[in-house]
């Protein structure tokens, strides 16, 4: 058990560095599934964008030789305020070319779309890299402060890396959190999530607010990805699945269509399979260990299906055809 | 009975589009226009019969003799023939009981591992007594243990998800063909059972019992160039019988049941369909065909590693029932040979044609852009490795134009 109390600070911190990730990703499931009830599978790709967006930037800059020059801070938050900016307008784009037309549709008929969507982008993106850089396996530059450490005491060392992480990341939740609760606009978003007929008849341009929510989860997927890239520095157009899977799992873990729930949910989540990633070669005496990972946030998803289906924090799931 | 001028125009077109395979052996094209013949079969304003027959004479005749010619043909059929029989099994679950099963994939990969692992030495790593691998005499009852392994555990995971709204079933079965595929690829320790990513080979494959009747009747043929004709038939036999089983279960009153719930769950219930019992069977029968073809994958392949299983085939399967049409069953022999030619055959020449473009050196003058080297055009750039962009395309411009499909269902007007 010494060994098992050694390595826990550290599983703490990536625990609460994944546990945002999923965080930010869920809440582009979790939003639009408020406003349009369904699952936008595309969803994962536009992290990805995100994580293109930054690295494109970042080796921009470097090749101009500014990124030696300009100041770090300056340079973090153009990365991040472009990937954002650029997400959530792919974001809009994509439900107005290939969620808007569907609105009428039977449920799976979007759904389907949305998938293809998602195997479209993934090449799309392949495509432009290969012609543009002959590869689409791409490498962050480094940034010299990001991987300094800090000491917070009693033999735990914290990369500013994840630093950047939690505190970004707990920045843009909370001013979500004060954007969907304290604005007008936020107020519009939940009315349409409630009934949009209704919020229709109250003068509310339910299209205009379904296209914000759009932008708004997208924005918040595009950061999780320059985040993503910063942190872990590789990406490719095919990084996203397994991130997009598990931020839908966490989701779904605090009730999909519940915005806290969501932030809850992946805390939650990246807790649990930072655990299982470190600890569960220990527990079993070496015969799991961490491959394991990824099964593990699927089998939670399974769990809650059965046991909770409304999740932590969720309202009822509405049946089907209701 | 009467011949008419269709039954001459299709006998024409039969064996024109032989004849131009004939002459051209190694075109892709004249082997599109042969395929293209069944198509014009189905569409033929002909009976039955004629229908029957002409489709027979072209599947069980005019096809290995083309094959004998380039055996690449056999090949590409048999991959078609494997991919109708999964297209069939997910139009099941999809097109008639209306559930979006994404991790069909992981059904085929039961299958195949189940006659992989008995059917090479593999089992010996954890089953004592070294009696693997077992002979190919087996793989007829793995055939059948496949379609009763796979209705299993399609039911299972049906059970605690079908009484939730289909979009957490869909997230749910892709969850559960990625737990199948990590567990293939990591249960190689602490027990060897899958031989993890390096896969298992070599498999055993069917076996040749009419041999002794070939070497009676004086025939003495290589078992290596008989194996592709034995699969070709085989394949056939197979997707021949799951094409009756789906067509007498539509027709039947579970069949109705299934169309029912699709089009309205609480109607259904309403008038007395048990809905779940109902759901948890169509899932169970979509499995059973992936599952039994994915036995015979296994013994087609000899070699089979987790790679093989991945969410991309599942989400081909499904681009192939949305193209032909979700529901119905010429469509989705229709949308799995033509998404397996585009993939095997177009965006493969696609391909060799640009790596000839680039070796070529031909200089294009561009207004505006000047000069541009054919040379140039980067070496990641390969038509066939866009598969996924071929699938999204289908799967997004489909539900956008024609959500029906290519060849609807028929609709049967009750009122």
């Amino acid at each position: 058990m010494e060994l098992a109390l050694d390595i826990l600070p550290q599983v703490l911190v990536d625990g609460i560095v994944l546990g945002f990730m999923y965080a930010l990703i869920a809440l582009g499931y979790t939003m639009v599934y408020g406003v349009l009830e369904f699952i936008n599978f595309a969803h994962s790709e536009i992290f990805v964008l995100g994580a293109f967006v930054g690295v494109e930037i970042l080796l921009l800059l470097e090749s101009t030789g500014h990124l030696a020059t300009l100041h770090t801070a300056f340079v973090l938050l153009l990365v991040i305020l472009s990937g954002m900016l650029v997400s959530g307008l792919a974001a809009v784009a994509l439900e107005r070319v290939a969620y808007r037309p569907l609105q009428r549709s039977p449920r799976l008929v979007a759904l389907i779309s949305a998938i293809g969507a998602s195997f479209f982008l993934q090449d799309a993106l392949r495509f432009f890299e290969s012609l543009w850089r002959n590869t689409f396996y791409l490498t962050y530059p480094t940034l010299d402060v990001l991987d300094k450490t800090v000491p917070l005491g009693l033999n735990v060392v914290v990369p500013v890396k994840s630093l950047l992480v939690i505190v970004t990341a707990l920045v843009a939740l909370a001013v979500l959190y004060l954007f969907v609760n304290r604005t007008r606009l936020g107020a519009a978003i939940r009315a349409v999530a409630q009934d949009p007929d209704t919020a229709s008849l109250m003068g509310i341009p339910v299209n205009r607010v379904i296209a914000l929510t759009f932008f708004v989860g997208g924005a918040m997927g595009g950061l999780a990805g320059v985040l993503f890239g910063l942190h872990y520095s590789l990406v490719n157009p095919y990084s996203g699945f397994f991130p997009g899977l598990k931020a839908f799992t966490a989701a779904v873990l605090g009730g999909i269509g519940n915005i806290p729930g969501a932030m809850l949910g992946g805390m939650v989540l990246g807790m649990l399979e930072a655990f299982a990633a470190s600890y569960l070669s220990i527990l079993t005496d070496g015969a799991f260990g961490a491959e394991y990972k990824d099964v593990f946030a699927f089998t939670v998803l399974i769990l809650i299906l059965i046991l909770r289906p409304k999740g932590l924090l969720g309202e009822k799931v509405r049946e089907e055809g209701a | 009975m009467k011949v008419g001028l269709a039954h001459l125009g299709v006998i024409a077109y039969i064996i024109a589009s032989s004849a131009l395979v004939l002459a051209f052996p190694q075109s892709v094209l004249a082997f599109l226009c042969f395929e293209a013949s069944l198509l014009v079969i189905y569409h033929a304003s002909v009976d039955q019969t004629t229908k029957f027959c002409l489709g027979g004479i072209v599947l069980l005749v005019l096809l290995p003799l083309l094959g004998s010619i380039n055996g690449y043909y056999l090949e590409i059929a048999i991959q078609a023939g494997i991919f109708v029989a999964l297209a069939l099994g997910l139009n099941i679950v999809v097109g008639f009981v209306g559930l979006l099963n994404l991790g069909f994939v992981a059904f085929y990969a039961i299958g195949a591992y189940l006659w992989a692992i008995f059917g090479s030495p593999q089992a010996n790593h954890f089953l004592p007594g070294n009696l693997f691998p077992l002979s190919s005499v087996w793989f007829f009852p793995f055939l059948l243990l496949g379609v009763g392994v796979g209705a299993l555990t399609g039911a299972l995971l049906g059970l605690p998800v079908l009484r939730l709204r289909g979009d957490y079933l869909a997230v749910v079965t892709l969850g559960f063909a990625e737990v199948v595929r990590a567990l293939v690829n990591n249960f190689d320790k602490p027990i060897n059972i899958t031989n993890g990513p390096k896969g298992i080979t070599p498999i055993e494959k069917p076996p040749l019992f009419f041999q002794p009747l070939l070497e009676f009747l004086g025939f003495s043929v290589n078992p290596s160039t008989l194996y592709p004709f034995y699969f070709y038939f085989i394949v056939l036999f197979i997707v021949m019988l799951t094409v009756l089983v789906a067509r007498r279960l539509e027709e039947s009153r579970i069949g109705r049941a299934w169309k029912a719930i699709r089009e309205d769950e609480i109607a259904a219930a309403a008038m007395g369909i048990p809905v779940v019992r109902m759901k948890l069977l169509g899932l169970a029968v979509g499995a059973s065909f992936a599952s039994a073809v994915g036995v015979l994958f296994a013994a087609k392949q000899v070699f089979i590693n987790p790679e093989s299983f991945t969410f991309m085939e599942s989400i081909g399967v499904l681009a192939m029932v949305i193209l032909g049409g979700m529901g119905s069953i010429p469509g989705a022999i229709l949308g799995a040979t033509g998404v397996t030619i585009l993939n095997l055959q177009l965006l493969k020449g696609l391909s060799l044609w640009l790596n000839s473009v680039r070796q070529s050196g031909i200089v294009l003058s561009i207004p505006l852009f000047g000069d541009f080297t054919l040379s140039q055009i980067p070496a990641q750039f390969e038509p066939a490795k866009y598969e996924r962009m071929v699938f999204g395309l289908i799967l997004i411009l489909m539900m956008m134009f024609r959500p029906q499909g290519v060849l609807p269902p028929r609709q049967k007007r009750g009122h």
